[in-house]
């Protein structure tokens, strides 16, 4: 062992220290936070229940006709209606409304954080200074990570399974408002600055229109991630087709987890068509000529 | 350095004013006042200096431009009049109030209300329509959507774009968008007006033309307009007076007539050198003594002693209050030798003599000269003889390198 590195420090107690502070936290303000999360998790059982609810055949004809209004495409509406019926065919469609409720509301949880840390983030270079680093180390960082302090916090559910999606799922919209904002033509800015506009009137009248193309860029790879997540979720207690994979996994059954990652790909084809042609549609009426 | 007297009662002026960029301006601003070279400024603190000890007054209501190449400082010092740039000493007043004591909202309200802008690269907002970018400078000031709609409509028209205000810029051509840009600087009904560039990212027809409707514009709203601009042909056409900065230094302010006839300095001089003269320099500054006689006085032996003494090629017959009535050359002379003398007392057989006025350019007087070589009598405002100009004088002064 002389040529490992030398034990300088004892990090037992390091890692003790850290360990005791978050357990302090957890009992001291555990409740508190379940409780203050509580409405987050209301809406994402409104979610679910009410895509359970909801007759099969509506919702797929719904989810298609959005795909219609965003792309214009009959192919797609009707690639949609074919996969979405397929994931019923194999029986995965109460897991498969538990992941699109997930995601949606990661996604919906993601965009009301994300996007006024990217607006605060363009605003002050200091703060983007601050922010690049925590985003770089956020989306590096392995996601199994995130779910310990999560379980600890909350125990096994649903509440830190769409918690640690979120965490992992918000910097792509951070970054990409920030960047967004950021690209604006300076010209322009200084034009609405020489007609007197304060700086509030500037973020909502100009910015925020000429980054949405970007921003919605942003976006979709936030939802893309947010259901890249789903299965590693599923460890935790976030049901769906994650949880099916999990299983097929535990039980050693090829086809279970197959058919249950055949639907994850499904979903996320729909959600990115779905996401990409309305980012697109936002592009084309900024700059085409 | 300046030869034209400043106005009494400036609308904006600009008082030593210095602008240096860089980390801490303030402590080279001694030694840029103490006149270190932009370069050595440059080379030994890291700064650079944009403008130097500028002082400019513009008077209510003219057309005022500020020319000089690319780094010349000239876009950094109009910013400073509304303050998109904040100078690092220096005073800027408008109607007598120092801008730079205003506070943020004072500045929005002076932005809103007194100065607008028109830009190089138009920089209308592409997310909305004509309509919209036009009224956005008075929606921004609060104005009630249907009375900025009436008010941005007006201008949409003056400019010529009725029409289009349902379009998105994208679907304009370039002269179009800046008719907007303008369109939208005046919907605000600022009296004073900011134009960087404003015609020189256009090609030159749609330039001339962009020139010439805010020529006839100004002559109806004038306002106080600063324009910028590198074309020194430009700055002749449009500019009431024209400040020459070059390096962020003033080298000359003056009428377009006194930098083309008196530049102060071998750049301004090098700068002038290939315009063309003829269409900014006037009869008023280039015109000779004519040699005149009052028609009480007159008389062939007068006449011929006249010209005899001044050797001039004609006498331009005046009435008492120096309006010309005739004009008698050599050849006139000749022509009625035999006249009796009774004749030549009567102003009615004298040839009445071409005239022109003095605010005329030499471009515009040159093919009067076509056909025939007699002299034009230069009149002032009230018809007044003030000198003469003949065919050889005008083409002297067009060619001369200095007038």
């Amino acid at each position: 062992m002389e040529a490992g590195f030398p034990e300088l420090i004892d990090t037992r107690g390091l890692r003790l220290a850290i360990d005791d502070a978050f357990n302090w936290v957890v009992i001291e303000w555990g409740r508190q936070l379940e409780l203050a999360f509580l409405p987050v998790l209301r809406l994402l059982n409104n979610i679910e229940d009410g895509l359970l609810w909801t007759p099969w055949y509506i919702v797929i004809l719904a989810i298609a006709g959005i795909g219609y209004l965003a792309t214009r495409s009959i192919a797609t509406a009707i690639g949609i209606v074919v996969m979405l019926f397929l994931t019923g065919l194999i029986g995965l469609w109460e897991p498969a409304m538990a992941t699109i409720a997930l995601m949606l509301t990661a996604t919906f949880l993601a965009i009301l954080v994300g996007i006024p840390l990217g607006i605060l983030m363009s605003r002050s270079d200091r703060m983007q200074s601050i922010m690049l680093p925590v985003l770089d180390v956020m989306q590096t960082m392995p996601i199994f990570v995130y779910l310990i302090p999560f379980v600890m916090l909350f125990g096994p559910g649903k509440i830190p399974a769409l918690l640690a999606t979120i965490v992992f799922a918000v910097p792509p919209v951070i970054r990409l408002t920030n960047l967004g904002i950021r690209q604006v033509d300076a010209e322009v800015i200084e034009a609405v600055t020489a007609f007197g506009a304060t700086s509030t009137q500037r973020l909502f009248s100009v910015q925020i229109p000429l980054a949405l193309p970007t921003i919605m860029a942003g976006i979709n790879q936030t939802t893309m991630m947010a259901l890249s997540m789903v299965v590693i979720a599923s460890m935790i207690g976030a049901g769906g087709l994650g949880y099916q994979v999990l299983q097929g996994i535990q039980r050693l059954e090829v086809s279970r987890g197959l058919l249950a990652g055949l639907a994850i790909v499904f979903l996320a084809i729909i959600f990115d068509r779905i996401a990409q042609a309305y980012g697109r549609r936002v592009q084309q009426h900024l700059h085409n000529s | 350095m300046s030869s034209s007297t400043p106005p009494r009662d400036p609308k904006i002026s600009i008082e030593h004013v210095y602008k240096i960029f860089g980390e801490d301006p303030q402590s080279v601003l001694p030694r840029v006042e103490t006149g270190a070279s932009k370069r050595e400024i440059l080379e030994e603190t890291g700064h650079v200096v944009g403008i130097r000890d500028i002082s400019l007054d513009i008077a209510s209501g003219e057309t005022f431009v500020v020319m000089g190449l690319s780094g010349s400082g000239k876009s950094t010092l109009i910013r400073h009049i509304n303050r998109l740039i904040e100078p690092t000493a220096g005073r800027i007043l408008i109607d007598g109030e120092d801008v730079l004591t205003l506070d943020e909202k004072q500045l929005r309200a002076m932005r809103r209300q007194k100065i607008s802008m028109v830009f190089q690269r138009f920089a209308l907002l592409p997310h909305k329509t004509v309509l919209a970018n036009v009224m956005y400078p008075l929606r921004v000031d609060g104005v009630a959507r249907d009375k900025a709609r009436e008010a941005a409509m007006e201008q949409i028209e003056t400019v010529g774009l009725a029409g289009y205000e349902d379009r998105y810029p994208r679907h304009l051509s370039g002269g179009m968008q800046q008719r907007v840009g303008l369109a939208r600087a005046l919907a605000t009904s600022a009296d004073v007006l900011l134009m960087d560039e404003a015609f020189s990212a256009l090609d030159p027809l749609i330039r001339g033309d962009m020139q010439a409707q805010l020529k006839e514009l100004q002559s109806k709203l004038h306002k106080t307009i600063v324009f910028i601009t590198h074309d020194l042909d430009e700055a002749l056409r449009l500019g009431d007076h024209i400040a020459i900065l070059n390096d962020g230094e003033l080298r000359q302010v003056g009428t377009g007539e006194d930098i083309l006839l008196h530049p102060a300095d071998d750049y301004v001089e090098r700068f002038v050198r290939d315009v063309n003269r003829g269409r900014v320099v006037t009869l008023a500054s280039t015109k000779r003594d004519a040699t005149t006689l009052a028609a009480s006085e007159l008389s062939r032996a007068r006449l011929i002693e006249l010209i005899e003494r001044d050797g001039v090629d004609a006498v331009v017959v005046v009435d008492g209050e120096n309006r010309p009535v005739g004009a008698v050359s050599e050849a006139t002379l000749y022509a009625g030798r035999n006249e009796p003398d009774a004749w030549w007392t009567d102003t009615g057989n004298l040839p009445m003599p071409e005239k022109a006025s003095d605010d005329t350019v030499l471009a515009e007087v040159l093919p009067r000269f076509a056909g025939h070589s007699t002299p034009l009598v230069v009149v002032d405002a009230e018809g007044r003889v003030v000198g003469r100009m003949s065919a050889t004088d005008a083409l002297a002064s067009l060619a001369n390198d200095d007038g």
